[in-house]
Formats: C-alpha cells, structure tokens, sequence
C-alpha cells in the first residue's frame, strides 16, 4: 500500500531502518536521528511546529504575567474613582510634541479632556482636548499599592508623570475609574479563576474518573449516570440557581472560592469522562497486558505505564476546559449573582454595559472586556487543539 | 425498534430522577424557607397572616419534614396533579407562570437548532472535502469566533451594532405596538423580525461546534475502503461523497443534539436575559435573584427535562439513519 | 507504439507514480510495465511497501491524495481505438465510463469496502444503473442473479441485508459481485483474500477464478502470497519497492527465478512448505516418557450470562506440553485459540477446568488455583508474546526500558547489571545493543517482534506463549524470526505454544499441533501427520486449503470441502 506499512499506520520513511522505495528529499534540512528522542521532546517538537498554537501560548502567557504583575502595570488603582472624569473617552498616546514655533520634540503625553454639553440632550460629556498635553512616562511613582499584598512600591509601569493628571488609554465609567486599570486588575480575577476551577475540576474528574475505571462495576455504573445527569443538564440554569444560593453578606473571597467550585462543579464531568475512557482503552492495550505480566504492580502499571501516555492527553483537555471557566464566571458576574465588586474581575466590568443606551455613550465598557474575554477564550482553544494534536507523538 | 425506544425511554427514568433531585436541591439551597420569607414580607407590608394558612402550607409542603419526604412531597405533587409549587413573588402556582415561558423556550431552541443544523451541514462538508483551502481557512477562523465569544457579549455587541448604526433597539420578540395585539399575519410577520437576532446568537456557538465536528468526521470517512469502492464503481464525485462518507458522518451530527440542545437552552436563557425575550430564562433569573425558589426550581427542571426529550429524539432518530445501531 | 497485440486489453508503460509529502517525495512506483490479456490472470506480488496497490489504482485514477501519477501511460483497448488513462482526468466523464464498466475492482478490507449503512442489495443495483438502461425492477433482477452467481444462498432475501449481518467471506462475495454489475473485461483483485481464513480463501479464489475463466476476463491479482500466485496465475511479475524485479510467466518464476529477490521470496515460502530440520530436543528422544511441564485439563471459557447468549469460547480443552516440546493451535479466526492461550496465564479467568505446571523443582502447581504471589511467579516462567509488535511495546519506553523492565520489577537486575543484560538478550534476539537507548518507533516490525522476544526471555522462562507472533510480519520476516524461535529454544531449552491460524507456520515450527474449531480440540497429533494425513473431516479441509506454492501442483483447487454440522 505504497506509503503504508502492513498495519495500516504511515510510517516517516526517513524513520525507516530497512531501505525502502526511493525517496526525493524537498527540504534540505538537519538530519537529527529522531531514534533516540524522549516522546516529550516529540511532543514539544510537534507542538513547535504548530505556529498558532504557540502564538495562542505566548498570549496566554502574556495574559497571566499581566495578572501576576497587575498593581505595576495598572497606573491607577481600581477603585479609585475620579468624579470629575466619569464617561471619559480612551486617549490615544503621541511620542512628539509641536511646539508654537513649529518644530517638534520628543515627549511622550496623552491629551487632557474638556468638557462640551450635548446641544440636544443637554448632556456634559468629555472630550479628548487636543490642545492639552499631560506628559506621561515609565516607571513612574503613582499610588502606592502593595505587590501582592506583601511588597509596598509606589512606581507603575506606566503613567501621567504628574498623578493628578488623567491618563485613561481605555477610557472611564461612570464612577470616573480608569478603565485600563481595571481590565488588567480584572485579568488577575478571571484568569486565576479559571486556573483554579480547571485545578478543581481535574482533581475531581481524576478522582472520580480513576474510582469509576478502578472499581467498575455498580460503582463505575453510578458514576457514569450522576455524570450523564450533570451533562445533560443546561448549565446556565444550573450555574445560576447553585450561584444564586451565595448568601449577600458573604465576603467577596469566600464569594470568589464559591463561584470556582460551582464553576468547576459542573465542568469535571467531561474530565472524569475522558480520564475514564483513555484509562480503559489504555488498560486493555497490549503493552499494559505485557507489563501486568513481568510482574508490575497495579501501582506501577497505571503509574509507569499507563499515566505517562494519558498525561499529555489530560493536559490537552484541562487546556480546552479553561475557557468553559472563564466564560461561566464571565456570565455569572455579568448578570450579577456571581463575583460582586468591589471584585474586579471582566464580568464585574461587563455589568456597566448592561444598559444599552450607557453602551452607546461609552462604547469602550463594553469592546475592552469582552476582548479581553474574546481573546483569551480564543488562546486557550487554539493552544489547547495544537496540544491535542501533538498529545499522541506516534500517530502521524 | 418498538423495544429500542421503550428500552430508551425506561433508560430516561433515573436521569430524570437525578435531575429532580438537583433541582430540588437548588430549592432548598438557600437559607430559611419559603413560608419564613413569606410570612417576613407579609409581615413587612401590614397583611395580616393567617395562620390557617400557613397550617395549610406547612401541611403541603411539609417544611418541619426532613429532606427527603419534602422532596417526596414535591415530586408527588408534580406528577399527581401538576403542583410545582407556589410562587412566593407572584403569589400564583407556579404551573400557572411557568407553561407559556417553556412554549417560547422550546419554539427559540428549535428554532435555532434548525438554524444550527442548516447552516452547518453544507459549510461542514466544503470544509472537509476542500480541507486546507481558502474557503477552508475562513470558515475555520469565523467558527473559532463564533465558539469563542460567549453568547451574552455577542448579544451586547448585536444589540449595540444595531443601536448605533440601524437606530433601533433590539429587544423582545414583538415590537411594543404587537405585544398584546392578538396573533395575525402582521404579528407573525414582526415576531419574524425580532426573531432573527437571538437565533443567531444563540446558535453561533453550536454553529462552530457542529462544523469542526462534521469536518473531522467526514474527512476521517472520506478515506475509507467503501468511499474508494463507490468511486470504482463510476460513481460521480458529488455522488460518491453525499451518498457514502456523509451518511455515516451524519451519525455524530445527529447524536451531537444531545450536547447541543443542553448548550441551546442554556444560550437561550442568558441571551433572553439580556434581549429581554420573554421566555423561561428572565423570570427564571428574577425568582433567583428573589429566592423564589419554587419557580426556579421548576424551570430547572423542566428545562433540564427539555433537553432529555431532546436527547431520546436524537437516538430515536440516530436509529432509524443507521441500522447498526437499530439492529442491535 | 499505438498498436498492441490482439490478445492484450490493457497495457501498463513506464508508470510511475509519486506521493509528494511535507519533507520529501516519496516515488512510490518507478517505471512500471506490463500488459493484462484477455482471458489471463497476471499477479503482481509483493512485500508490503512495494507498491502493488498503488499500482492497481493508479489502473482507476484512484490513488490517494497526495499521489500522483507522474509518467508512463497506461493504453486500455477500447474497440478498435486506444485510450491512455493516464493522460485522463480523475474526475472526467470518460474516466468514470471506464470505472466499473471496463475495469471492476475487488479489495482487501470485506469489513470496510461496503458501505455499513446501505443495504447489499441497493450497492450492486447502484453500480448495475450506473452501467446500463435498465430500470429499477429490471435491475433488481440482474442483481439477484449476480448475487446467485457468486453463490450466495437465497440471493432475494440476502439482497435486503446489511453488511454487517454477513461474514467476511460473504461480504467478500457481495463485492464481487458489485465488481461483475457492469460486465468489466478487466478484473482488478486487490489482496482479495488476505483477511478471509484459509478455507473461506480457497472458496473465494476458486470463485474468482471461475468467473474470470467464464467470462473471459484479463485478470490482474495482487497479492504477497506466493503460495497462491502459484495456484492462480498465468503470468507473474514480482514488486520490489516500486519496481518490477521480475516478470515472467508462472512456471519460468517458480522454477527458473533470475533475480535473487524473487528467489528469496521463494525460498522463504517454500520453507515453510516443510517441518523445520531440527530433530527433536534430547528430553523427548529419551527413552523413559517424560513427565508434562504443562498439562491442560477440560479448560473452558463461556462468555455472557447463562442462558440462549452464551458463547463458549473454549470447550472442554485438553492437552500436555512436554519439556523442550512446540506445541502448534491452529484454528480460523473465532476458534477460541487466542483466548485459550490467554486462559492458560489467567489473563482471562476459565469458568471451567484446571491448569498444571510444572516448575523447576519438579513439583505440581495448580495454575487455576493460584493467588496473586503465586500467579506472579507463574508468570516469570510463562511468557507471552503479542501478535502486533506495534501494540506490544510501550511507545513512551526505551527498548533497554522496555527488556529490561520484567527484570527491574522482579528485582533481578539494576544498573550496569542490567544494562549488561538487556545487551545480552539484545544479542541473543540479533539485535544491535547500540540501538538500546531508541525507542520503538524506530524500529522495523520485525525488529520490534524481536524486542517483544528479548522482554519474553528476559526472565529465563521454561515455556513461551506466542499468540500469532508471525501473522503481522512479511513472508521473509517470518522465516527468520521462526529460525531465531527454533535457535532459542535449542539453546534455552524452552517449550512452546505456538497459537496461528497460519498452517505453514505451525508445519515448520512445532512437532505437535491442535487443531481447533468451534472452542474445541478437535485433533491433536504429531504435526508431520496432521499435515499430511489427517483423520478428521475438518482438518482436511483446512490442510488441503493450504495454497502450495508450485504450479505444477495445484492442491487448493482439489481441496476437500467440509460442511460444519449445524449447532455443534
């Protein structure tokens, strides 16, 4: 069968140790003796080779840097609100400065605002004052804030050089608070969130996934019907009814850990379901059979030889089960009965757009967070395909 | 195939159990009872409480029970007289408040199954049979959107687009001169109207899916000895792919109902919430929001039940596309 | 040259096909001839990767992508004009008239090659329509009486079945019967009997031929069978890595072979035509009966719950594997070989009957009564070797990982010890130690079976369970890791168990065989003469199935015919 081997799977010629038909090479390239490579550097060689699955990778990240690092590269704190400023549109940022006479200088800045009232509505709305010039710059000393909670520093990345100037590169709300402030506090909430709820769920789904494979039988047939349940169950409907018991006095931490495991309550069905399969189709091939018979242990069957060929696998999964986290605490915030300010997380910035005539008027509430959201969904779906493509390095 | 689907439907009878349970079990979630918060508000606004009354109720309902009689007590009511409960905020049985809401929610989620499927189908085979080409790539891309934004921001940002740029507000299922009108060819029409924007947000995302599915299914059979067998035979191309591979991919597209129809009802709900259409999933979020825990307990489950029905038309119908599975 | 011989319908000219692939192009046929004759059947024999099949589909434009035909013609007689259908499009009208019409096409996969979800029935009326005028009725008519042709009972009613209520043999003649609905004057076979048993083989072969022979067509049959080249060819051209090696007529390739290929391929066939010259180990020449290492008593194993959905897989088995001993179980496929095998380790559990062994002090151990400890050590002296060397070794392991691994969790070896070892064995199997620290994948099927071999004798065993150990492998892989079995066990001392369906195998490699069908042993004896003069009807048949690879003596067509009672 020409490029096939009896069994039917394609074998990389350049693999082969026989001689074989001939062979015209298009590349020249390096001719690395793939025999001898662990199946991880297979995995990272194959995943390598897959450019929107890395680039989805750098941006994920970028995203968690921005997280762990939000007080430094937030210039305002997120609660600061300036009422002076509310509805104030993005500003753009300029490197050069014209001078009256004609010649330019170089002098980062954003434009001040100045105040125009609505001839119809009679409104007072801001506007991006060309004419006025607040010089920003980098590491600059803003509010204090404390790195962590532990470190206390007072410089940001980035900010007005003098902090009573407003610098708002995403524009205000209502309150007058900067926007861009709270979308990078925010990704620290929503990403973590999804971190968190994956980690829940892949201990529950392993639990569960592994009791369920172990034992079999009624145990197994119990397990695979409460799951059948959960999974047939519309989850919104179900999010919102567990979230909505979340009594309103509770502090927003124990809030915060309550909407995660909700969260992950409903999402370690499909994990325990996948671990479940693999393991058995794992266990009935024949190199665990081989294995059992040289006298391995259970213990080293599943720990030597079945977990290392799952765990790629896994990985791929809890990968594409993030995003399902990251959307549910999106939703359950935005309506409200999830993560509540003075939290700031995406959803809780959503909720200012629920009204569609605010929208209207301040149309970046609502692009920034759900780019935000938008983006990181689409990381972790592009990466986690590109590592489920690479999760098998044998099969080509 | 008479045994097939009585075995099917005895099959559903512990799920559906399971899924009462859990309803009930959002029910008793929240601290204090019902009847405690009632005679609170009663209290509250200078009603009189009539302890008869709440006898009667307690009786009912059985609040000084323990878990599972409450539950039995519930359960009982639902399938013996169609009692789900009594609406604390709207003082009304719930059976009362919740049947219109379903209807809607069941004509939107078939409505956008349909959409689904329609658009999926033929965009699902291009993308298998010209894999790797423009077309491809573009169809790829627009289902990686649609499967990555969640359906209330894409409903935010519909409803903005047409604020801003079509002037009109988004929202409801009739504009307010229809919405008491009685039904008509106009009404009918302006329902029409309404309808198409929460289709396509709701079905966006099952749109995505189905297609990636669709693809990696028919492009799997498009190498099989039988697709090779047919084109032997002289069999023209278009022939060979929608008589042979895209029968059996159909299979996997029919049994994704049962996953898409959960993820549906779900989209429908939060999609209502935010276009304010009137189906089970704005009041469903108001009696959360209120702890009116009857009523929302009954959404759930019936929505939940909803998907089931779903679930055993699409293996009723996955039986009768593939003898496989009718004959065993 | 646009003129070809009166007798020749189709004529294959310097084709060359290529399958360009991400780093390099694969030219997977190089400058390959040959003419197909009316009336005549020509095989196109090779090992796997030689190019056979492409070379037979390249015949219907229907190479998969990326392949492509990229020189030669290919002329098929269309009356008095010739068409190249090389230069035709894949997807054109004319191409399609030729499909099915000029040239029917069988092959391999009987499971796979009919479409699951359309009725036998409604695929052969598709490819009848395609053809011909006639209408529905009419057409139903001619199916019915093709697939009366092809000897399918009650042909009316099996037209309405689905593919998965027939068996492989069936279904392989349902799709023959699809290849005759357009009256083709070429026959393509492509590997039509490789997944068939050997008795379902004959009858098919027999069928093919007949029909061919009938009506009259040029036949072209690719196989990697030697044995049935000789039985059905007229001419032979041997396929060695996309080119022809050798091409002659049937009885000059069988008994004037030029090329040392061909006599290669040859000799490995017919070497297995005879029992291996070994001479029988010491123990079993002694004159004192020796005591069994293994004794099997009234094992069985039945599937499902009691009731009319049992299936017993093995009934009341019995035998005794002496010291130094090949014990040959040869069966179909669902004879219950494979599981009997898997009983005697207690990889499947036995619902009925008991198992001894022998160990190395001498004393008796009842194998279905051991505990976990016990099961254990059992299984240091008891070895398996798997069928697919492809499943068999752990992807994620080194081969000294993989050999070397018994001896870790038994405690045996570590480090440089162990190393010394894994080299030892590696050796002893032929392979390079060097190649100690790659990984599976690397490696050749054959070279895996031997890994598979290494991890087997890693513990010393006294007796080695080989489930179909040569059924993956190519014809001349499997006569050398036969002679490797055969020189381990004369230097080890071993027993084997030789479970195949593959009765030349068996022949070669063991001194007494069993035969079994059904889940039952029904003949036991030595193998010289269960292979020549068997005593049960079903053991004749299956023997003189057995395709012989000489044209001079055509066995498989005068084989013996059993007819299995009914609810045995």
């Amino acid at each position: 069968m020409g490029a096939r081997d009896t069994l039917g799977k394609h074998i990389d010629p350049a693999l082969m140790v026989v001689d074989g038909p001939s062979i015209s090479p298009l590349k020249q390239g390096k001719s690395v003796s793939i025999a001898t490579i662990g199946p991880w550097r297979l995995i990272a060689g194959k995943l390598i080779r897959q450019k929107v699955a890395m680039a989805a990778g750098a941006v994920i990240l970028f995203l968690y840097l921005v997280g762990l690092f939000a007080e430094f590269l937030a210039p305002a704190l997120p609660s600061t609100s300036k009422p002076q400023y509310t509805y104030a549109p993005p500003q753009g940022i300029s490197l050069f400065v014209t001078q009256p006479d004609g010649s330019t200088e170089f002098n980062p800045h954003v434009k001040g605002y100045k105040i125009e009232i609505e001839k119809v509505a009679l409104r007072r709305t801001f506007v991006v004052d060309d004419s006025k010039v607040v010089p920003i710059g980098f590491f600059v000393k803003g509010p204090a804030y404390e790195l962590w909670g532990l470190i206390p520093m007072d410089r940001h990345l980035i900010g007005p050089l003098n902090p009573n100037d407003p610098m708002y590169l995403l524009g205000t709300d209502r309150l007058g608070r900067d926007v861009f402030s709270r979308l990078i506090y925010g990704t620290r909430v929503s990403m973590s969130i999804g971190l968190v709820g994956v980690a829940v769920s892949l201990v529950l789904g392993v639990v569960f996934g592994s009791i369920s494979g172990f034992y079999g039988g009624w145990v197994d047939t119990v397990i695979q019907r409460i799951i059948e349940v959960i999974s047939a169950m519309p989850t919104i409907p179900l999010w919102l009814g567990l979230a909505a018991a979340i009594p309103l006095t509770w502090s927003p931490v124990s809030v915060y850990f309550v909407i995660t495991i909700i969260v992950s309550l409903l999402g370690w069905t499909s994990l325990a379901r996948e671990v479940r399969g693999r393991f058995l189709a794992l266990r009935s091939e024949d190199f665990v059979t081989a294995a059992r018979l040289d006298g391995s242990s259970e213990a080293r069957l599943i720990f030597r030889h079945i977990l290392p060929s799952l765990t790629s696998h896994i990985l791929a999964v809890v990968t594409l089960a993030v995003p399902t986290m990251i959307v549910a605490e999106t939703s359950l915030s935005f309506l409200g009965i999830g993560l509540k300010p003075p939290v700031v997380s995406w959803g809780v910035l959503l909720q200012d757009a629920q009204n569609i005539r605010t929208v209207a008027t301040a149309p970046w509430l609502l692009i920034w967070p759900s780019l935000a959201v938008i983006v990181a969904v689409l990381s972790f779906n592009f990466f986690g395909d590109g590592l489920r493509d690479a999760a098998d390095p044998y099969d080509n | 195939m008479l045994g097939y689907i009585f075995k099917r439907v005895l099959y559903m009878i512990p799920t559906l159990f399971g899924m009462s349970l859990i309803s009930f079990l959002i029910i008793q979630l929240p601290p204090g009872d019902y009847l405690t918060s009632m005679i609170a508000t009663m209290s509250d606004s200078g009603q009189a409480v009539d302890p008869a009354e709440i006898e009667r109720l307690k009786e009912i309902y059985g609040f000084d029970d323990p878990f599972y009689i409450q539950y039995l007590k519930w359960i009982w009511g639902i399938l013996s007289r169609g009692d789900f409960g009594r609406s604390f905020e709207w003082n009304q049985p719930v059976a009362d408040l919740i049947w219109a809401r379903m209807g809607s929610t069941l004509v939107i989620s078939l409505l956008s199954l349909l959409f689904v499927w329609v658009v999926a189908l033929p965009i699902g085979i291009y993308s298998a049979v010209r894999r790797h080409t423009v077309g491809d790539h573009i169809f790829t891309f627009f289902g990686f959107i649609g499967l990555a934004v969640p359906n209330f921001i894409l409903a935010l940002i519909l409803m903005y687009v047409a604020y801003k740029y079509l002037g009109q507000s988004v929202g409801g299922l009739n504009s307010p001169e229809f919405a008491e009108a009685p039904w008509s060819l106009a009404k009918v029409g302006d329902f029409l109207a309404h309808l198409w924007i929460p289709i396509i947000i709701i079905g966006a995302s099952g749109t995505a899916a189905l297609i990636r599915i669709l693809r990696a299914n028919l492009t799997d059979e498009l190498h099989k000895p039988y697709v090779i067998t047919a084109r032997a035979k002289g069999l023209p191309e278009y022939k060979v792919i929608l008589k042979y591979p895209v029968r059996i991919a159909l299979n996997p597209f029919v049994s994704a109902i049962g996953w898409v129809l959960p993820h549906l009802v779900s989209g429908v709900t939060i999609t209502a919430i935010v276009l304010n259409l009137p189906t089970a999933g704005p009041l469903l979020f108001r009696a959360l929001v209120s702890q009116d825990m009857y009523l929302a307990g009954s959404f759930i489950l019936l929505l939940s039940a909803l998907t089931l029905v779903g679930m055993l038309l699409s293996d009723l119908l996955l039986a009768l596309l593939d003898p496989r599975i009718r004959f065993n | 040259m646009n003129d070809l011989p009166d007798d020749v319908v189709l004529s294959v000219e310097n084709l060359s096909v290529d399958f360009r692939l991400r780093t390099h192009i694969l030219h997977a046929v190089e400058k390959v001839s040959f003419q197909l004759k009316r009336g005549q059947t020509l095989c196109l024999v090779g090992e796997s990767g030689s190019g056979k099949s492409v070379t037979a589909r390249s015949l219907l434009q229907i190479i998969d992508r990326p392949g492509r035909i990229v020189g030669g013609r290919i002329l098929l007689k269309n009356g008095d004009a010739i068409t190249d259908i090389a230069t035709l499009s894949p997807d054109s009208n004319a191409m399609r008239a030729i499909r099915g019409r000029r040239i029917g096409l069988i092959f391999q996969e009987p499971m796979s090659s009919l479409s699951p979800v359309h009725t036998i029935g409604s695929q052969i009326v598709e490819a009848i329509r395609l053809h011909t005028n006639l209408d529905k009725k009419a057409a139903r008519e001619r199916m019915i009486d093709l697939l009366r042709q092809v000897e399918i009972p009650n042909p009316d009613k099996m037209a309405d079945r689905y593919t998965f209520e027939f068996s492989g043999g069936m279904r392989q003649r349902a799709m023959i019967a699809m290849a005759l609905a357009g009256d083709p004057d070429i026959l393509i076979a492509d590997e039509p009997t490789t997944a068939l048993d050997v008795t379902t083989q004959a009858e098919i072969l027999d069928l093919i031929k007949r029909l061919q022979v009938g009506r009259g067509m040029a036949m072209l049959l690719i196989t990697h069978d030697m044995g049935l080249v000789a039985e059905v060819a007229d001419e032979v051209a041997v396929m060695r890595f996309g080119r022809i090696v050798e091409h002659g007529t049937v009885d000059a390739i069988y008994h004037a072979a030029g090329h040392p290929y061909t006599r290669q391929l040859l000799a490995s066939t017919v070497k297995l035509t005879r029992q291996a010259n070994v001479g029988k180990p010491a123990v079993m020449l002694s004159a004192e009966a020796p005591s069994p290492v293994l004794s099997v008593r009234n094992l069985g194993k039945t599937f499902g719950y009691a009731g009319n959905n049992t299936l017993r897989a093995v009934d009341d088995a019995n035998f005794d594997l002496y010291p130094g001993e090949n014990l040959g179980i040869v069966g179909e496929s669902g004879s219950g070989k494979t599981t009997l095998g898997r009983l005697i380790l207690r990889i499947v559990e036995p619902t009925a009957g008991t198992v001894f062994y022998r160990n190395k002090n001498g004393s008796e151990i009842e194998v279905t009564r051991l505990g976990k400890k016990g099961l254990r050590d059992f299984h240091r002296e008891v070895r398996l070797v798997f069928q697919d060397p492809f499943a068999s070794l752990n992807p994620r392991m080194t081969v000294k990982e993989v050999i070397g691994d018994p001896l870790i969790v038994n405690g045996l070896a570590k480090g440089k010890e162990l190393e010394d070892r894994v080299a030892e064995l590696m050796r002893l199997v032929g392979l390079d130690p060097m190649g100690m620290e790659r990984y599976p994948h690397a490696f050749s099927g054959g070279q895996r079976q031997r890994i598979g071999i290494a991890r087997a004798l890693a513990l010393e065993p006294r007796i080695i369970i080989a489930d179909e150990a040569t059924s993956a492998l190519d014809v001349s892989i499997r006569s050398q890791i036969l002679d490797l079995l055969l020189d381990i066990r004369r230097r080890l001392n071993l027993s084997f168990i030789f479970i195949s369906h593959d009765i030349s195998v068996v022949r070669y490699f063991c001194d007494r065989v069993a035969v079994m069908h059904r889940g039952r042993i029904v003949e036991l004896g030595e193998a010289k003469q269960i292979c020549t003069a068997p005593r049960e009807a079903y053991t004749k048949s299956l023997i003189s199935a057995v395709p012989n690879p000489d044209p001079r003596d055509k066995r498989m067509m005068h084989r013996q015919r059993f007819v299995a009672p009914i609810n045995s």
